[in-house]
């Protein structure tokens, strides 16, 4: 139980992040919309856009599933096998291409399933001689599945986690076989997680814009992410960037919606914190199918990024490390990507708090807790507002005298909001199966604020929050959109000084770059998985 | 318009704050020179450090870079930030930038008598002076393409299994430089052109980086790029394996310009600077920095790498206006033909 006090701090600490956002949001669409009337004489809804939006919901509704429908039996496996040599590491890999700039890991992509990539060239060793093309909505797919199906089996994974370690013994001494123990235990968990899962999955895939033009192999693939950067970009016409925006949101926000029915809420079983040990993975049936899943996946995963490695090994990679321009673009980042982890997780931490509060209380109508959970996913929306419209708005707010000094605010400012709908993903589950289990209790001994935070809160989030944090603030180094907005001499990020050697004919220097930036990813998901105990870490 | 002027009406404190801030150095010993430009060129690599240098060793000022990702991105920039603008010099609009630029009032014209500048396609401008040049061709992997086209006839009916990469108008410049190429050489029948070069396109990527990221991982044997970047390869790498094709119908040609803003607080600092920009002490630093054609005459012959280089038998130049004109519709053109299966 929370106090009254409690629950009215957590309302109105969640109000205001929900309106900070919001209000953020609306000032830099409407100092766009302030800089004058669009001069387009073509209609919004040409045939055009009309096709367009047509692809983009066709492409980012068939990423999405695809996505999920691989997480769902791969999360499972990994639940089922808490421990093989080298889980961990699968794990922390999992994290990485959050944080590689999209043009790496399609470069990546491309060296495994390009025209003369891996997989051909193994064809063609094999005997077959037309190589097999990615480019068309096949590759689009294929790079949307790449980047999101890790998150959404670490987001699944962690759903199968957190249940309690009872239920397996239960289910064991009830004789349960596998697909009765799914059916039952396993698919209930993980469906209560997927609206939210393949909805920002959705989201990531509706606003894709450079793997799209890429990979999508002609103008026929093309988002409206694209048309968005074109009107304000090229044709500087900013009311018909933000018109084209809010039909983004609108449109989404449908889908977002429908998916909400899909869900289902998850039960929360009481536990004695039983570690979860589960006896039905272990049998030689069970172990094969789940090896027949995880290698796979792993090796999906694990190709592009080895290219990635490859690539960077090529590269004069004691020069590059020797740079003091890489040590003040290392530096910069993590400047900038830590403060907005550090936002992202405050946002949603507060929001969740938020909604389990108003959730929790007895009597409350149904309207208002499909409200407080359709609110939550609408914050997300946030992933909709083109970075361009929301940088260049506050552009404008700043003025060009500001802008040096508020640049580095603005970016962390954007790429924390931009992180907030996947931290959110993680720490709302978590954080309402917590409060359902020590609230009580915690009511009961009379463990309340600051004590309940430092003894029952930290230990218990602790997990969650670093990966959430990690998530974030990987997410931001490897953002380049904002920063390329305001990106000046003085502000030179790690995959600015990427992209830049990239337009300039320093392709190695940008391989040895983007080797560097994985690390470094790689790094944080290692401090992210870093509290997890030795049986969740699971490693022998 | 009403929403235009109570937008500058609303930046006026704004204007005002940066127009004292400007002013403030320039009381002092020290004058200061602040020139918009694009990433690239600024770069450590690129002529930016080389040119500030050499400027500051006769101007007794300091030069200030503030720069954006790229030339259409330059431009953005000032027109968000309109009469308020930092900027004495913007450097980096291309020719197909310029009537657009103009249109936004905020130049003014530099009155330079320039007669040493040469480029090709006999380009002239009483606001924007060229300090480079170079012309758009299809760049080439020797060990994969033994046979390159000669012509943009070929390339549009070539082998559609041997494929290229190239960039998308809609976003980027030399995205943009390809359309008007196919459409100074095919005019009427540039559509059916792109129908059938369609076929040989591999994908068409959002700028210039990434087709060539993909051209140098081996993923195509032929990229859209400029006749000048085998130097690069030559001067810097020592090898001669990527190569221009010369098209016999002739080469379209991107000429890189700058101005001097009306809001500027020095005029004669940012005249002598043009001045500069046209005179051997810059024009030395481009070729191997920015890897382009001087615009004006250097006090050295061009490097070794550049004689290797194509010499295209003709320039194709459309006039800016033209090209505002026509874009919007040509980029439709575009999008219809490469669409349609």
């Amino acid at each position: 139980m929370l106090t009254r006090g409690e629950t009215i701090r957590a309302i109105a600490g969640g109000v205001s992040s929900l309106a900070g956002i919001a209000l953020f949001a609306a000032a830099g669409v409407a100092a766009l919309l302030a800089t004058g009337l669009s001069q387009a004489a073509s209609p919004l809804l040409d045939p055009y856009i009309l096709g367009v939006l047509r692809f983009t919901l066709l492409q980012a509704v068939l990423s999405s599933a695809l996505s999920v429908a691989v997480a769902v039996p791969l999360a499972r496996a990994m639940a089922r096998q808490p421990r093989f040599p080298g889980r961990i590491w699968i794990l922390r890999l999992m994290g990485v291409p959050l944080g590689l700039p999209v043009i790496i890991g399609a470069l990546g992509l491309i060296a495994v399933w390009g025209q003369h990539g891996w997989v051909n060239r193994l064809l063609v060793a094999l005997g077959l001689d037309q190589p097999v093309s990615i480019y068309g909505l096949t590759g689009i797919l294929l790079a949307h599945v790449f980047f999101n199906f890790p998150l959404a089996t670490r987001l699944l994974l962690a759903s199968l986690e957190r249940l309690p370690g009872e239920y397996w013994l239960i289910a064991s001494n009830l004789g349960m076989k596998p697909r009765t123990l799914f059916r039952l235990v396993e698919w209930p968990a993980m469906r209560s997680q997927i609206p939210a899962i393949a909805g920002l999955i959705l989201m990531l895939a509706a606003t894709s814009f450079t793997l799209v033009l890429l990979l999508g192999g002609g103008p026929a693939a093309t988002t409206l992410e694209v048309a968005i950067y074109q009107a304000l970009r090229f044709d500087f016409d900013p009311p018909r960037a933000v018109a084209l925006a809010l039909i983004q949101i609108g449109m989404t926000a449908l889908i977002l919606i429908v998916l909400q029915f899909f869900g289902g809420a998850a039960s929360e079983g009481a536990t004695l914190g039983r570690p979860p040990e589960r006896p039905d993975g272990q049998t030689s049936a069970a172990r094969l199918l789940d090896a027949g899943l995880i290698l796979p996946a792993t090796a999906f995963l694990l190709f592009p990024l080895a290219a990635v490695v490859i690539g960077g090994l090529q590269a004069d990679l004691l020069r590059l490390i020797a740079d003091p321009m890489l040590h003040r673009a290392v530096l910069t980042s993590l400047l900038i990507a830590l403060p907005a982890g550090l936002l992202a997780v405050l946002l949603a931490y507060s929001i969740s708090s938020a909604r389990f509060a108003l959730l929790s209380r007895k009597g409350q109508p149904m309207v208002f807790e499909r409200m407080a959970n359709l609110t939550s996913a609408l914050a997300s929306l946030i992933l909709l507002v083109p970075p361009t419209v929301l940088g260049t708005g506050w552009f404008l707010i700043a003025g060009p005298a500001n802008m040096d000094r508020l640049a580095p605010f603005l970016i962390a400012g954007i790429n924390g909001l931009m992180a907030f709908p996947f931290v959110l993903r993680v720490i709302d589950p978590a954080l309402t199966s917590h409060r359902e289990r020590t609230l009580r209790l915690c009511a009961s001994l009379g463990i309340t604020g600051l004590n309940r935070w430092r003894q029952v809160d930290w230990p218990g989030l602790k997990t969650p929050l670093l990966t959430a944090f990690t998530f974030a603030a990987a997410l931001s180094l490897g953002d380049l959109g904002v920063v390329a907005l305001f990106g000046s001499d003085q502000l030179v990020t790690l995959p600015w000084l990427l992209y830049s050697r990239m337009g300039s004919y320093r392709t190695d220097d940008a391989a040895g770059l983007a080797l560097i930036l994985g690390l470094l990813c790689l790094f944080l998901m290692v401090l992210g998985t870093a509290s997890r105990t030795p049986t969740e870490r699971a490693s022998p | 318009m009403t929403a235009r002027m109570h937008f500058l009406i609303s930046r006026l404190p704004l204007a005002i704050a940066a127009a004292i801030t400007l002013s403030a150095p320039a009381l002092g010993a020290d004058k200061e020179l602040t020139i918009y430009t694009y990433e690239s060129f600024t770069a450590e690599w690129g002529p930016g450090p080389q040119v500030k240098a050499a400027f500051e060793k006769t101007c007794g000022c300091t030069v200030n870079y503030v720069s954006a990702a790229d030339g259409v991105a330059l431009l953005s920039r000032l027109k968000l930030e309109g009469a308020a603008t930092k900027a004495d010099i913007v450097l980096g609009l291309d020719t197909n930038l310029i009537s657009e630029a103009k249109q936004t009032g905020l130049f003014e014209a530099h009155g330079i008598e320039a007669k040493d500048v040469s480029v090709p396609g006999d380009f002239k401008d009483d606001v924007f002076l060229p300090y480079d040049y170079g012309h758009f061709a299809v760049v080439y992997d020797t060990q994969t393409m033994k046979n390159p086209p000669q012509s943009l006839k070929e390339l549009v009916e070539g082998d559609p299994n041997q494929k290229i990469a190239i960039e998308d108008p809609r976003t980027s410049t030399p995205g943009l430089g390809l359309l008007l190429w196919v459409k100074s050489v095919y005019g009427d029948k540039a559509p059916e052109a792109w129908g059938k070069l369609k076929n040989r396109v591999l994908t068409v990527t959002p700028g210039w980086s990434e087709a060539y990221g993909l051209f140098t991982k081996g993923e195509v044997p032929m990229v859209l790029s400029y006749v000048t970047s085998p130097a690069y390869h030559i001067d810097q790498e020592k090898t001669e394996r990527y190569q221009a094709a010369s098209f016999s119908e002739g080469h379209y040609i991107q000429i890189e310009v700058a101005g001097m803003t009306k809001g500027s607080h020095d005029k004669t600092l940012s005249r002598d600077f043009l001045r500069f920009m046209i005179s051997p002490a810059f024009q030395d630093i481009i070729p191997t920095t920015n890897w382009m054609m001087p615009a004006a005459k250097m006090s050295k012959p061009l490097p070794a790498a550049f004689d290797k280089l194509v010499v295209p038998s003709k320039t194709f130049l459309m006039s800016a206006d033209e090209v505002a004109a026509n874009r919007k519709a040509w980029v439709e053109e575009w999008l219809n033909a490469m669409s349609l299966h």
